[in-house]
């Protein structure tokens, strides 16, 4: 006999078993419709293979697993889908999930399907595959995926199967290993195979079910005798003791181990399996049937029958409820479940699921109602039945007060849920319903807590990268700070030379400004002015600050800020004064220019008759004149030279001679006459074009005449602008005025003469603005005379 | 179909806060029955007393504070407070003693806190502790055990014990005899070695180890708590650690039973409270530790602050002393005295911040 351990805390409520075990597992006629929830078993949903209107046979995979911590779903009977979407499901929350619902034919006609020969030596990752495809998962409450729990890439040495069914009413786990014993020894075999033969196969039994016991003994005994080689298997029998079927406390019971908070059993070696879900796997393996039918609990005072069943997975509560006589009025509460970790339903319509292990219909007398909650005195009988060993007291009054650090440390995550502490409060208060709420509660606060946490690290590199870019010009400006001094430094011993330097930049300043017109150095002027208010008014505003909170230091300082920003804005007003009135006086000189020029222009027209060539576009009207002028002496000479030759023939000469002659001083007289006549006609014909010329230029009055002078501004823009100029002065005096006014009602001493000097300026410029003006108008009027 | 729905767990056992009270209750009776075989009916009137005070008290806070009143007065929790202080007043104290001490249990100590589970010391204690320091002459006037009275007179009976407790009763005042404790008795005694005095007090000669009277009821109270051990109203580390630690510092201290001996492990345990602290008051859940190691610290304490109050302290008795200093302790207690969870491999301190795991 294998020694055990006690369990740590633990109730013994009443067992109520009896009641179920007087029939042997009965057969359910097939409902009209399965309901199969996608969502059986821990993790993601299964994704479904069939669409509504197909036809399914019994065993068809008709959901395969949604993800690798997953599980595939089968039809459990033959029929067509007629629907898939979200039907009511069993959750302590009564939601409703996506389900594909199956018309069912009454054929209940299997698919073709087979088990593995020589399961027992065939591969295990082909036996794992085997499981994952029939949709295995644990089928003692949690629906953990079979596949999964058993491919552990750790070193398994300790096999437990769990047949404890330590929850009172239910029997399911009994009469299976009563009727189907064997299949359990099979099942153990094909286990310890998969996990590499494990040193220790434990079968766990509460000593509350000595049939069971028997019959999982004698399987073991035939197996042993048929010469089938078996690992080294031991059924265990314990005292009965509420919950030592959980996991975690059936090792503890028969190991002694404690399985680390937070981590699988497997760290410690072992792996635990429900006895449901070992004859499931041996099914799988041996025969190729998936995970569609399993052996349910109907059991309660508001069911005439109160017995096990063969259900099919997806069976509608309310059909094996009403073969089993339920009387809805009897009926209190209805159970999925124990009743100590069971859920309460709602909805008969909620089909049976491979978790399904009972089916409580209590009446008002089973399960009365509970009175209400008194307060907690501390009594302690909660933390002696905690199997856990927390202090579920203090766990109630940190829960109330929702102090969640105290609650960790008080290891509220170690909390399974059991329910022995509120079974035994005499107080009657809800404990695992308070740690239910504070562990979602904490959860929350953790999932909250990580996104305030990469929050808060995005604002920080934000505000370091802030600060890195700020110290970089930090340390450029004192770079610069550094240089300037030492060039200083430099020009200190070498004063003649900077001297220069200065002249020189006095001298490039001055003639840049020379190259500039007024405008754009009025433009300049007015900018800095109004960067030198700015500064002065930035510089005051500081002070003012200092002298609220500064040191006496950081006063001073900001005082000679002050005071550098007053002279520089006296400086600009001074060179904006200066330009305006250097531009006044150019603006009088131009205006003489004009007239001297238009007089020029006036003189040069009526001097230039011959400027326009009319014929020869080539030649000035000068050139031909002058050519036409040679053109005519020529002649004229050739003339003479002829009537010269002619006289001396005529006294001398032949008679022909005289002819020739004769001709040719005709000849020559001709030429003369044509070159007078071609001469004079180009006189004429200049004198005619030169006098239009001459009247154009005569006839430009004046407006056109400044033009050449100053260019952009006719004297109405000039008038306009010193007319604008003047306004804005004055109104810059107005508000300058009323600053003064202000000042002198609230102003330190120094504003009020701040203000006083700028109104003074301001004064100023508007008196030299209607001076400009002034003078302009009465320019304008001499010269429009 | 209206179908309850509540969360698991559905089933719940037979224990409800009013049967732990009642057997409290219970449990009282072999003492009650001691004390009243040997010093009359004086705490069977203080009983009747304290209990309709503290009802009546209860009930008007109750209504006061807009509760159901008969829900809170079926838990009888008031009821055991009134009995508990009923038992550890001296037997024909007069009424008002008994009034006054169980209406500040009640309002102050209890109400005013919060009510049940929500007081931070034994209400009893502290009734009992006000009455002491408000009133010591009365508060220290025990009537002589019946072994000690003289043959022809006895303890009066139940009239004579109703005209003492209430004098408007009768015209002339009655007298009742009274004794010294066998405490006081040894904390007098400055001249006679133990067994001397065991050999010529009239109260240790009637008497086999603590006095006559004195060790039979603590007998008594020992069999009451043995019974609510049996029947796992509490668990047995707080009374045996007290029990034990008394035992201890008696036995170190007995100084072989010199003149200037403080008693000896027997004396100490069956006199005075020892029983009643140790299996009533110290085992009061709301006010002490949780744990069962910081029950096993609560209940040393209490019973080595028993004995240094008697030995070294001015008060004949320290049981409600010794009790209420530890009640302020049992905070600290807890903090550091979690058990080890399942799964992990040594015990926490509640002061731990979650990220130290």
């Amino acid at each position: 006999m294998r020694k055990t351990f006690a369990l740590t805390g633990g109730v013994h409520p009443p067992e109520n078993k009896l009641q179920s075990l007087q029939l042997g597992i009965g057969e359910l006629p097939l409902p009209d419709t399965v309901v199969i929830p996608l969502q059986q078993h821990i993790g993601a949903p299964a994704k479904p293979l069939v669409n509504i209107g197909d036809a399914v046979l019994k065993g068809q995979k008709i959901a395969e697993p949604g993800g690798f911590v997953s599980a595939a779903v089968h039809a459990s009977t033959s029929g067509h889908v007629s629907a898939i979407g979200h039907h009511p499901v069993p959750h302590p929350s009564g939601m409703t999930q996506l389900c594909i619902t199956i018309s069912c034919d009454g054929k209940d006609e299997w698919i073709e399907h087979s088990g593995i020969e020589n399961y027992v030596t065939a591969e295990p990752t082909l036996l794992l595959e085997r499981i994952r495809d029939a949709g295995i998962v644990g089928m003692g409450g949690a629906g953990f995926p079979s596949a999964v729990k058993l491919a552990t890439d750790r070193a398994i040495d300790t096999l437990i199967i769990n047949g404890t069914e330590c929850e009172p009413y239910i029997t399911a786990d009994d009469v299976l290993m009563q009727a189907h014993a064997d299949e359990v020894i099979a099942g153990v075999r094909v286990l310890a195979h998969i996990l590499g033969n494990p040193e220790t196969v434990l079968i766990g039994v509460e000593d509350n079910k000595p049939e069971a016991f028997e019959a999982l003994q004698t399987a073991l005994l035939n197996a042993q005798q048929d010469g089938t080689q078996l690992p080294n298997i031991e059924i265990v029998d314990f005292p009965t003791r509420y919950p030592s079927g959980g996991e975690k406390q059936l090792i503890q019971i028969l190991t002694g181990k404690e399985v680390p908070s937070g981590s699988l059993p497997a760290e410690l070696g072992i792996v635990c399996q429900n006895i449901g879900t070992c004859r499931a796997i041996y099914r799988a393996v041996a025969f190729g049937e998936p995970l569609i039918s399993r052996i349910t609990t109907v059991v309660g005072e508001a069911c005439d029958t109160q017995r096990n069943y063969y259900t099919l997975i997806g069976t509608p509560v309310s059909h094996v409820l009403n073969h089993s006589g339920f009387h809805t009025d009897k009926c209190h509460r209805l159970v999925m479940g124990g009743p100590m970790m069971g859920f309460t339903l709602n909805d008969t319509s909620v089909p049976v699921v491979k978790t399904t292990n009972c089916l409580l219909a209590a009446t008002e007398k089973e399960l009365p109602t509970p009175p209400p909650a008194q307060a907690c005195i501390r009594c302690g009988m909660c933390a002696e039945a905690c199997p856990a060993s927390l202090l579920p007291q203090q766990l109630l009054w940190y829960a109330q007060s929702q102090n969640h650090e105290k609650l960790e440390a008080h290891n509220l995550f170690d909390c399974i849920e059991c329910g022995a502490c509120s079974y035994v409060c005499p107080s009657n208060i809800p404990l695992v319903q308070y740690y239910r709420a504070a562990k979602g509660e904490i959860n929350q606060h953790r999932k909250d807590a990580v996104k305030s946490e990469r929050a808060r690290q995005r604002f920080e590199f934000q505000q370091e990268r802030k600060e890195k870019v700020e110290a970089e010009k930090a340390a450029k400006k004192e770079e610069r700070r550094l240089a300037a001094q030492k060039a200083k430094a430099k020009a200190g011993t070498n004063e003649g030379k900077a001297d220069d330097l200065i002249q020189a930049a006095m001298a490039r300043v001055a003639s840049k400004k020379a190259e500039e017109t007024p405008e754009q150095q009025r433009a300049k002027l007015e900018r800095l002015l109004n960067s030198a208010e700015n500064r002065l008014k930035v510089a005051e505003e500081k002070l003012a600050v200092q002298e609220e909170s500064g040191t006496s230091e950081q006063q001073e300082q900001a005082k000679a800020k002050v005071e550098a920003a007053r002279l520089k804005l006296a400086d600009a007003r001074k060179k904006l004064a200066e330009l305006d009135s250097d531009a006044a006086s150019n603006t009088q000189n131009n205006t003489a220019q004009t007239t001297e020029k238009v007089q020029t222009a006036e003189n040069e027209g009526s001097a230039a008759p011959a400027a326009t060539p009319p014929v020869a576009p080539q030649l000035t009207p000068e050139q031909q004149q002058s050519k036409l002028e040679r053109l005519a002496s020529s002649a004229e000479k050739r003339l003479k030279s002829a009537e010269e030759k002619l006289q001396a023939a005529e006294s001398e000469g032949s008679a022909e001679d005289l002819a020739k002659l004769k001709d040719s001083v005709e000849k020559c007289r001709g030429k003369l006459q044509e070159a007078q006549q071609k001469l004079t006609v180009f006189l004429s014909g200049a004198t005619a074009s030169a006098k239009p010329a001459t009247e154009q230029t005569s006839a430009a009055p004046t407006p056109a005449a400044p033009i050449p002078a100053a260019p952009q501004l006719t004297p109405e823009q000039e008038r306009s602008k010193l007319e604008r100029l003047a306004a804005s002065a004055e109104k810059r005096l107005k508000a300058a005025e009323e600053k003064l006014l202000t000042a002198k009602d609230n102003g330190s001493e120094e504003e009020q003469q701040a203000a006083q000097e700028k109104c003074d300026a301001a004064r100023k410029k508007q008196q030299d603005a209607a001076t400009k003006l002034k003078e302009f108008n009465a320019q304008t009027t001499v010269d429009g005379n | 179909m209206a179908l309850l729905r509540i969360t698991s767990p559905h089933a719940h056992g037979p224990q409800s806060t009013s049967r732990v009270m009642q057997t409290v209750l219970l449990a009282t009776i072999p003492g009650l029955i001691a004390l009243s075989w040997h010093f009359g009916w004086g705490s069977a009137i203080n009983i009747v007393i304290a209990s309709l005070t503290a009802l009546g008290c209860e009930a008007a806070i109750m209504r006061l504070r807009g509760r159901p009143v008969m829900f809170y007065l079926k838990d009888c929790s008031a009821l055991v407070t009134a009995v508990l202080l009923g038992l550890a007043l001296p037997p024909l104290a007069p009424w008002w003693i008994v009034v006054t001490g169980t209406a500040f249990a009640i309002v102050i100590a209890k109400q005013l806190y919060g009510g049940m589970g929500f007081n931070p010391f034994n209400p009893a204690m502290i009734g009992y502790v006000v009455l002491l320091i408000s009133f010591p002459v009365q508060m220290t006037t025990w009537p002589a055990p019946q072994a000690l009275l003289p043959e022809a007179t006895g303890l009066p009976n139940l009239w004579q014990s109703l005209q003492i407790v209430f004098p408007f009763l009768s015209a002339e005042t009655i007298d009742a005899y009274t004794a010294a404790t066998p405490l006081d008795v040894l904390k007098h005694n400055k001249a006679l070695l133990i067994d001397q005095l065991y050999a010529t007090e009239p109260v240790f000669v009637a008497g086999q180890y603590a006095g006559a009277g004195w060790e039979w009821v603590n007998i008594a109270f020992l069999l009451g708590g043995a019974f609510l051990l049996y029947q796992r109203i509490f668990t047995w580390h707080a009374p045996i650690s007290m029990l034990a630690a008394l035992f201890i510092a008696s036995a170190l201290f007995y100084d072989g039973g010199s003149s200037s001996s403080l008693g000896s492990p027997q004396f100490h345990l069956f006199s005075g409270a020892t029983m009643l602290g140790a299996f009533f008051i110290v085992t009061d859940p709301v006010s002490s530790t949780v744990s069962n190691l910081g029950r096993i610290i609560y209940g040393a304490s209490i019973g080595i602050l028993v004995f240094i109050i008697r030995g070294w302290g001015s008060y004949p008795d320290a049981v409600a002393f010794a009790v209420l200093l530890m009640n302020f302790a049992a905070p600290l207690i807890d903090n550091y005295t979690l058990p080890r969870t399942y799964g992990h491999q040594k015990r926490r301190k509640a002061t731990e911040k979650p990220d130290a795991d």
